[in-house]
């Protein structure tokens, strides 16, 4: 949860919204670019960002992302993060206990 | 096993190390009298641990672990109030998942859950929005949890559920604010600390300038760092170049994802949704001036705590003492050692936490825990 996890963008869904897919070890999942989109939201394709709890917070470099990914997996963050996000997808669907 | 293999640049760790030998001697430390360096987020509690910066580093250096863990400074009437809320049939509470084990008085969210209360655990409080949009009938109310950090989520989630006009969306607003505490620290007469590793991804949304005081009115120390192993034995052996030479300031080793000033949108959007409460209670800390944000009254329908007339200073007592035996104070504000907890391993595992520092890995007690065995098997060796 205090911990982002580097995500590329690969495509804006609403430009309004300013939401946008990011894949995040290959799990795609939509974020929030609003922190990050300043005046072109359509630059930010292809851009690698620490994406906290769905927010893309920070543009870092290609480098930068696969060592922080490293940095992440070594302290199991990234699969937690990873796990996380399929809890959210999985609390969307649930029914009433 | 040497621990520097774990490094992936071990020449470079090593490298480090000797300049932190070198200057730990310079400045006179020792372990009878060593410098006492505070790493204030959670994360770098973890990456220290994990990768066993406190053995590497001479003896003269130690670490305090500072309360940069919104999990395990989260008192038992938080929880309480949280489930309070969670009762209600008309409520989908949602949560970050690290909230769940978290103990209060009468049990954690985990409890609360399977005793039939719809709890649900989200990555992102987008997800929360994503439910509320779903479910017209039904209160979806989100646990604002966290630092500056994630602050911005919820404050930037609430400007949406109001540009929608979703009205069965509400935060459960319970962000804390990192430097109050830093400067509550520092008043305290009984702790001595000589300098601080600063977080990075608080520092992210927030830039440097909020440790100026740090600096300028303490005359500590402070380098903003990242959480690879490297970053942290820079910015350790930047602190103690500072200490040597008898300086002072705010300096920014994670300037690649750390800017200045932060980052202007969040800044915005946390201005614009919260101000400060006049104190909040932190557990193991006590009550701390301006320290906790609440919803302002533009937002007031977004306010979870008005909603249900659950929140801070509403209904029971603010602060619940601790369990018994508990040391969880005394360990928060560096005085203790997690293993010198007499629950520590016994009453208090990450399975069945007693204490919230054992509750998520960014706290110390789970941290020592989780690399506990590790390090035994090295001392042995
Ligand atoms: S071991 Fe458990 S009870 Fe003791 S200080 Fe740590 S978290 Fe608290």
């Amino acid at each position: 949860m205090c911990l982002g996890i580097p995500g590329q963008i690969v495509r804006i869904t609403d430009r309004d919204r300013q939401m946008a897919i990011a894949d995040v070890s290959g799990v795609r999942r939509e974020v929030s670019v609003a922190c990050v989109a300043g005046n072109d939201i359509d630059a930010l394709i292809g851009a690698w960002a620490l994406i906290h709890v769905g927010f893309a917070m920070a543009l870092i470099d290609e480098a930068e992302a696969a060592a922080t990914l490293e940095a992440l997996r070594d302290l199991g963050e990234a699969q937690e993060t990873l796990a996380a996000m399929a809890e959210g997808a999985a609390a969307l669907e649930e029914v009433r206990p | 096993m040497n621990l520097i293999d774990d490094f992936r640049d071990p020449a470079r760790a090593k490298a480090l190390l000797t300049a932190i030998d070198v200057v730990t001697g310079e400045i006179g430390a020792t372990a009878e009298n060593p410098v006492h360096i505070m790493e204030i987020c959670g994360g770098h509690t973890h990456a220290i641990f994990r990768y066993g910066l406190d053995k590497l580093t001479p003896p003269g250096v130690e670490f305090i672990h500072g309360p940069g863990c919104p999990v395990c400074v989260l008192p038992m009437s938080r929880v309480d109030e949280c489930i309070e809320i969670a009762e209600r049939p008309e409520v989908i509470f949602t949560t970050f998942g690290d909230a769940m084990r978290v103990p209060g008085t009468r049990g954690s969210l985990m409890q609360a859950k399977a005793a039939g209360a719809d709890i649900r655990m989200v990555y992102s409080p987008l997800d929360a929005l994503e439910l509320a949009r779903r479910n017209p009938d039904r209160e979806i109310v989100f646990f604002g949890l966290g630092f500056e950090t994630t602050t911005p989520s919820t404050a930037l989630s609430i400007q949406a559920a109001a540009r929608e006009g979703l009205g069965n969306f509400s935060v459960f607003c319970n962000h804390i604010t990192v430097p109050p505490p830093i400067r509550a620290l520092l008043d305290d007469p009984d702790m001595v600390l000589d300098g601080f590793v600063g977080p990075g991804h608080v520092s992210m949304v927030i830039g440097t300038h909020p440790y100026d005081f740090i600096a300028e009115d303490y005359g500590k120390p402070i380098v903003v760092a990242g959480f690879e192993p490297l970053d942290l034995l820079q910015s350790v052996l930047m602190v103690l170049r500072q200490i040597r030479d008898g300086r002072a300031c705010v300096e920014n080793q994670y300037a690649r994802v750390v800017p200045e000033f932060g980052n202007p949108v969040s800044l915005a959007a946390i201005a614009d949704v919260y101000e400060p409460r006049p104190s909040f209670e932190w557990r193991g800390l006590g009550e701390i001036d301006a320290s906790g944000l609440r919803i302002r009254d533009a937002y007031r329908m977004y306010d979870a705590e008005s909603k249900f007339g659950v929140g801070y200073g509403k209904g029971a007592p603010r602060v619940v003492p601790e369990p018994e035996g508990c040391a969880c104070g005394a360990v928060m504000t560096g005085r203790m050692k997690p293993t010198a907890c007499p629950q520590f391993g016994r009453g208090c595992t990450p399975e069945m936490p007693l204490g919230a520092l054992m509750v998520s890995s960014e706290g110390a007690c789970a941290a020592y825990y989780q690399y506990g065995g590790a390090r035994a098997l090295e001392a042995a060796e």
